[in-house]
C-alpha cells in the first residue's frame, strides 16, 4: 500500500551535492523519522519523495511504482509543512476540502469527509473561520486535517511542530502518534529534534551532510549507535566522550558513556572531578562535572541528591554501557 | 512602535502636504473652472475667479463632436489592452517569481529598459507596420500597441506581488493534487487579488491617458478621448473654454475611478516598499 523506496537517490544544486547517494526502504504503515542537524539534507530528501524537487539521479518508488518522473500532484502523498501553508483566503472548511475538490469528489462526499476530519481534530467549531483567526496549534490541526482527508498513500511531515510552543509541541506529538495508530498509514517525519524522533518513530534515519549515518529503531540507535555522530546525536543529554589515557585503557580511540550510565559517589570511584553547574529538573538533576583529565562530563543523578558547586566527586561508568570508537569514529564491537 | 512627532513639526508637514496637494490639483481645478466660463472670460487677464456661470461650452462640444464615440473607443482600447496584458503577464510573472533562472533578473531589466526608449524613436517603423497591415485607425491596432507598451510595468508589478506569496502555499496545493492551471486559478490569483487589482487600475489609468500613440495612429474612426481633446486645439486658434470643457469630459471618468480606488492604488503602488 504505502511503501516508499529510494534507490541511489542523488540531489545536487549546481555544484553542491546535497544528497550524495541515498538508498532507503520505508515499509507500509511505518512511522519513519528523518533526523539530523540543520542543513543535513533531511528536508531535501523529503521534498524529493514529495516530488517538489527533482532527483539528480536515482529512482523514487512509491507503492511499487516508479514515481521518479511523476509530478507531486499525482503521487498521492499528503504533506504538512513547517509553516502550515494554509490557504489564507479560504475558510478552514475549504482548506480541508481543497484536496478532495482537486480530485473531483462529489459535494456530499466532500462534506462528509471534511466533517469527519474536523471531528477527529477538534475543529468542528472553527470550520467557518479563516486561518488567520486561528492559533498556531489550531492551524497545525487544519494542516493535518487537509492531509488526512484524502487518505493518501503516505504522509510527509516537514518539521511540523517547530513553530509551536513547548507545551503544545508535546501535545501535538502525542496527537500525531495517536493518529498514526488510528490510520496505520505510512508517515515520514522530518525533525531536527531527537526527542521527537525517539518518541514518535518506528524507525529513525539519522542523516549528516546528506548521508544516511544509521537506520534503526529508537532503542537500537540508543543502545547500538554505529558511530560517534549517531552516538552523540541520539540521547538527551548528549553522550559523554572521553579520549586520551582513559580511552587507551579501553583499547580504543574514544569512549562514550551516557549521562544516565555514570555512577557518582563522594568517596570512591574511577575518575575524580569537580561539580560545576547543576541543572535541576525535579525528578532528575544533570550535573556538569569537570573531570581531572580535563573533559566536562554530564551526569544524571537523582533529583534529591545533595551536591554543591565545587564539591569533589568520583564518577564510575557502568562497564557494560561503555561505547568504544576507533580513530574513524566507528563503533568497535565487543 | 510609533515615534512621537512634535506637534509643530506635525502641523508643518500637514501644511506642506496640503500645499503640494493643492499645487498638483490646481491645473485640474482651473480646467474645470474654465470649462464653465464664456470664451471671453476664459482669456481675461487677470484671470477671473468669479464669472458668469455657463454650460454653453459643454453644449457646443457635444454638438460639434461625438463624445460618446470617443468615450467608447477609449473604453474598448483601455479595457482590451489591460485584459490582454494581464492574460500574458500573469503566467509570465508566475514563472519568473516561482521558477526563476539565472537570467530572470536580466529579462525583467530588459523588459523595463524598453520603457526608457523614447516612443518617437520607433514611431516611423510602427507607423509603417500599421499602414502595411491595415491597422491604422483601428481599435484593434491601438489595443495591441497600448498592451505592449504597458506590459513591462504589469509584469514587474505582478512579479513583485507574486514574490510575496509564500512558495510553501503553492507547493502545498501541488501536494493536494492541483495541476498547474488549478494552482493558478484557485490559489495564486485569489491570493494576489489586491495586487492584480491595483495593477489593473494603474494600467487602465495609463492606457486612458496615453496620448502619443493614440494621437499618431488614429484619425477619426478609432480615436479615443485624447484625440477628442486634441481636436479642440485647432489651427483656427485656441478656444480655451471649449478645450477645457472637452478636457473635463475626457478626464472625468478616470478621475472618478481614481477617486474611488485611491486606497487600492496607494496600497498597490507602495506594496513591498515598507515592511
Amino acid at each position: 500500500m504505502g511503501s516508499i523506496r529510494l534507490e541511489g537517490v542523488q540531489k545536487s544544486f549546481g555544484d553542491v551535492h546535497v544528497i550524495p547517494n541515498v538508498d532507503l526502504d520505508i515499509a507500509d504503515g511505518e512511522f519513519v523519522v528523518f533526523v539530523g542537524p540543520s542543513g543535513c539534507g533531511k528536508s531535501t530528501l523529503l521534498r524529493l519523495i514529495a516530488g517538489l524537487e527533482d532527483v539528480s539521479a536515482g529512482r523514487v518508488i512509491i507503492d511499487g511504482e516508479n514515481a521518479t518522473e511523476t509530478p507531486p500532484a499525482k503521487r498521492r502523498l499528503s504533506m504538512v509543512f513547517q509553516s502550515y501553508a494554509l490557504y489564507p483566503h479560504m475558510s478552514v472548511y475549504n482548506n480541508i476540502a481543497f484536496p478532495l475538490k482537486m480530485s473531483g469528489e462529489e459535494k456530499d462526499a466532500i462534506d462528509q469527509k471534511v466533517q469527519a476530519a474536523a471531528k477527529t481534530l477538534n475543529l468542528t467549531d472553527y470550520l467557518d473561520r479563516k486561518p488567520r483567526q486561528l492559533s498556531g496549534g489550531q492551524r497545525q490541526r487544519v494542516a493535518i486535517g487537509r492531509a488526512i482527508v484524502r487518505q493518501p498513500v503516505a504522509f510527509l511531515f516537514d518539521e511540523p511542530l517547530s513553530n509551536l510552543d513547548a507545551a503544545l509541541r508535546v501535545n501535538m506529538r502525542l496527537e500525531i502518534s495517536e493518529l498514526h495508530h488510528q490510520l496505520k498509514t505510512t508517515m515520514v517525519y522530518v525533525t531536527h529534534d531527537q526527542v521527537e524522533a525517539m518518541t514518535m518513530a518506528d524507525k529513525i534515519v539519522v542523516l549528516q551532510a546528506g548521508n544516511v549515518e544509521q537506520v534503526g529503531s529508537p532503542l537500537e540507535l540508543y543502545h547500538h549507535p554505529r558511530n560517534l555522530f549517531v552516538a552523540g546525536f541520539i540521547g538527551s543529554p548528549k553522550m559523554n566522550f572521553l579520549g586520551g589515557k582513559i580511552a587507551a585503557a579501553h583499547k580504543c580511540h574514544t569512549i562514550g558513556v551516557r549521562p544516565e550510565h555514570v555512577g557518582i559517589d563522594k568517596t570512591k570511584g574511577d575518575w575524580q572531578g569537580t561539580v560545576g553547574v547543576a541543572e535541576h529538573l525535579g525528578a532528575d538533576t544533570f550535573l556538569h562535572v569537570k573531570a581531572e583529565s580535563g573533559e566536562t562530563l554530564t551526569v544524571r543523578v537523582d533529583g534529591e541528591m545533595d551536591v554543591d558547586h565545587g564539591d569533589k566527586v568520583f564518577l564510575t561508568p557502568e562497564p557494560a554501557k561503555i561505547h568504544r570508537f576507533d580513530t574513524n569514529g566507528l563503533t568497535l564491537q565487543g | 512602535m510609533a515615534r512621537a512627532i512634535p506637534l509643530r513639526r506635525k502641523i508643518g508637514f500637514t501644511a506642506l502636504a496640503w500645499l503640494i496637494g493643492l499645487l498638483i490639483f490646481f491645473p485640474i481645478f482651473w480646467t474645470i473652472l474654465t470649462s464653465f466660463k464664456s470664451e471671453g472670460d476664459a482669456i481675461a487677464s487677470p484671470p477671473l475667479l468669479f464669472f458668469n456661470f455657463t454650460l454653453e461650452n459643454y453644449a457646443e462640444v457635444q454638438s460639434r463632436s461625438d463624445y460618446l464615440k470617443h468615450f467608447m473607443n477609449s473604453v474598448v482600447i483601455c479595457g482590451g489592452s489591460t485584459i490582454l496584458a494581464l492574460i500574458i503577464a500573469v503566467p509570465a510573472a508566475w514563472s519568473m517569481a516561482f521558477s526563476p533562472t539565472k537570467r530572470t533578473k536580466d529579462i525583467l531589466m530588459w523588459m523595463l529598459s524598453t520603457k526608457m526608449l523614447p516612443p518617437v524613436g520607433v514611431l516611423v517603423p510602427i507607423y509603417l507596420l500599421f499602414r502595411n497591415w491595415g491597422l491604422l485607425d483601428t481599435q484593434f491596432g491601438l489595443t495591441i500597441v497600448l498592451m505592449l507598451i504597458n506590459l513591462p510595468i504589469i509584469v514587474w508589478m505582478l512579479y513583485t506581488y507574486f514574490r510575496e506569496i509564500p512558495a510553501d502555499i503553492l507547493e502545498a496545493c501541488r501536494m493536494d493534487g492541483a495541476v498547474l492551471w488549478k494552482e493558478i486559478v484557485y490559489i495564486l490569483l485569489p491570493m494576489a487579488v489586491p495586487g492584480i487589482a491595483s495593477t489593473l487600475l494603474l494600467n487602465v489609468i495609463l492606457a486612458w491617458n496615453e496620448a502619443f500613440w493614440t494621437l499618431n495612429l488614429t484619425a477619426a474612426k478609432a480615436a479615443p478621448l485624447t484625440a477628442f481633446i486634441a481636436s479642440y486645439s485647432s489651427p483656427e486658434g485656441l478656444f480655451w473654454a471649449k478645450l477645457s470643457a472637452a478636457s473635463t469630459m475626457a478626464i472625468a471618468p478616470i478621475l472618478v475611478l481614481g477617486w474611488f480606488s485611491q486606497r487600492q492604488l496607494v496600497r498597490g503602488l507602495t506594496f513591498g516598499a515598507v515592511k
